[in-house]
């Protein structure tokens, strides 16, 4: 994991109570970026199975890969 | 003999119309005689328990759907909606009953191969159910479970040569009318520009980044077939420069009536001979047509493109021939503050591959909106929150007449202080110097 994608992850490991995030919650991140940026690095982690979406349908979130409460207990 | 008693859902069906709970009992059997020997990948009686959950809700008026979750395929973060069942155990076929959106073909031109193929799919790993089609315009396959997502998908992309739709804070599929194919009203091409920008921004349909939903659609004139100018954040809307082109024997022919006005299109009763100066005329919202009893004439600088007089006489009169788009933004439906229409952005644009002119507007509004929109907010919403004149700024659009909507309603012109010599200090004295207090 590089160091872009390890801010994020720490971000995330550091929340408690809450485990899905919008995008915009992941900007101030990285000052210095665009959305653009900051839309590949989470991308990549994605593609890397370390974080993952959840979507209501009509708006998406992002988080750990597992975390929260389990989305197959129906 | 149906798997649950629905004396509520039953009653649906007594009504005028065509009934949704005719359709769902009509699958049901369908599917539990299983004709065709389909290898059902899901529980058989899922449209059974559908119908036998709807009831439930009916009696406890509440739903009983979960929605949302992790669903979705490897990498997309669109496409699949999530929706769980919380009373499983009672309605097992439906205890997943995921949605999955599927990019229709641009204008929806299919080819019964293709709709077959899509239907034995979904008879197959689905509920058997569609929608077609959603509101954005996609395919819409209603009721599957996780497990069947990733071969649906493979499917779809590498069988069927299609892709899902979009869904959550994502780029929606893009939507187009008829356009150049068959209409002769059309101003650009609408499906080759649906189909370039579709592919053109993949990462934007299936990989979220945006506050909210964000759609696209293509008219190719404003009698706005797929409605973009209400439905779409981004509207492209076929228009012309010059006058419209009037044949004034033509003319002379529906006043005599050898054509029927509507090219016959309401000729279910008797209307009367056909009054130009009442059915098109005096129709005009900006007064801008003239017939004088052997000649017509328009003051097209006047003309806002209502398109009336031309759909009620198209063998007289026709689009011009400077063609291209105007680009309205923001139209949203009235989920939080309101429906609104479309703004007009670019009053005229031309529409020519690789639609370069119309990204370069599409790609600084992403970027204004994607830092400076808040999360669930459209982007009319946004428009309203921080005013029109700062998108002009975003979208460096300089503002011009048309873009007032009415005289003090919306001044889009504020100076700035580099703007004015001297900036906004004053010498205060030199100024009491020609003015007493």
């Amino acid at each position: 994991m590089n160091e872009e994608q390890q801010i994020v992850v720490d971000f995330l490991t550091g929340k408690t109570g809450k485990s899905k995030f919008y995008f915009n919650d992941f900007l101030p991140l990285f000052p210095g970026k665009g959305p653009r940026d900051v839309k590949k690095i989470l991308t990549s982690l994605v593609n890397a199975e370390k974080l993952e979406f959840w979507s209501s349908g009509s708006t998406t979130m992002y988080g750990l890969k597992g975390a929260g409460k389990p989305d197959t207990d129906a | 003999m149906a798997k649950h008693a629905t004396p509520k859902l039953d009653q649906l069906e007594s009504g005028p119309w065509p009934s949704f709970v005719s359709d769902i009992k009509w699958e049901a059997e369908n599917r539990a005689k299983n004709a065709d020997k389909v290898n059902y990948q899901i529980p058989v009686d899922c449209p059974a328990d559908l119908l036998g959950v709807l009831e439930l809700s009916y009696n406890d008026g509440e739903t009983h759907w979960k929605h949302g979750g992790i669903v979705g395929v490897f990498g997309y973060g669109g496409g699949v909606i999530g929706r769980y069942c919380d009373q499983p155990q009672a309605f097992p076929g439906v205890a997943h009953f995921h949605t999955v959106r599927v990019n229709q073909p641009a204008a929806k031109y299919y080819s019964s191969e293709f709709l077959r193929q899509i239907c034995d799919l979904w008879d197959m790993r689905g509920s058997g159910l569609t929608n077609m089609h959603g509101s954005t315009g996609d395919i819409v396959l209603l009721g599957t479970q996780t497990a069947q997502l990733e071969e649906i998908f493979f499917e779809l992309t590498h069988k069927y040569n299609t892709d899902l739709g979009g869904s959550g804070s994502n780029l929606r599929t893009p939507e187009s009318c008829l356009g150049t194919s068959r209409c002769e009203y059309a101003c650009y091409d609408t499906q080759d520009v649906c189909y370039q920008l579709t592919l053109d921004y993949q990462d934007e349909l299936h990989r979220p980044a945006f506050p909210y939903k964000f759609k696209f659609k293509f008219d190719g004139c404003p009698n706005g077939c797929v409605a973009a100018i209400a439905r779409s954040d981004f509207s492209v809307i076929g228009t012309w420069k010059d006058d419209i082109k009037i044949d004034q024997a033509a003319v002379k022919g529906y006043v005599g009536g050898e054509f029927a006005p509507n090219a016959g299109a309401h000729s279910g009763r008797d209307w009367g001979k056909f009054d130009i100066q009442a059915e098109v005329v005096d129709l005009c919202p900006t007064k801008c047509m003239k017939w004088d009893g052997s000649k017509l004439s328009i003051n097209n600088r006047e003309c806002t493109r209502c398109m009336h007089c031309i759909n009620t006489m198209p063998r007289a009169l026709h689009i011009g021939d400077e063609r291209g788009a105007s680009i309205l933004v923001g139209a949203k439906a009235p989920v939080l503050d309101g429906a609104q229409m479309g703004s007009l952005l670019v009053p005229f644009i031309e529409v020519n591959q690789p639609y370069d002119e119309i990204k370069e507007v599409i790609e600084k509004i992403w970027d204004w909106w994607m830092e400076d929109g808040k999360n669930r907010e459209r982007l009319g919403e946004t428009i309203r929150r921080l005013s029109f004149q700062r998108l002009l700024e975003v979208t460096e659009i300089a503002p011009q007449a048309v873009h007032v909507k009415e005289p003090r309603h919306n001044p889009y012109i504020f100076w700035k202080e580099e703007e004015v010599p001297g900036g906004f200090d004053r010498d205060i004295e030199a100024y009491r110097t020609r003015h007493q207090r």
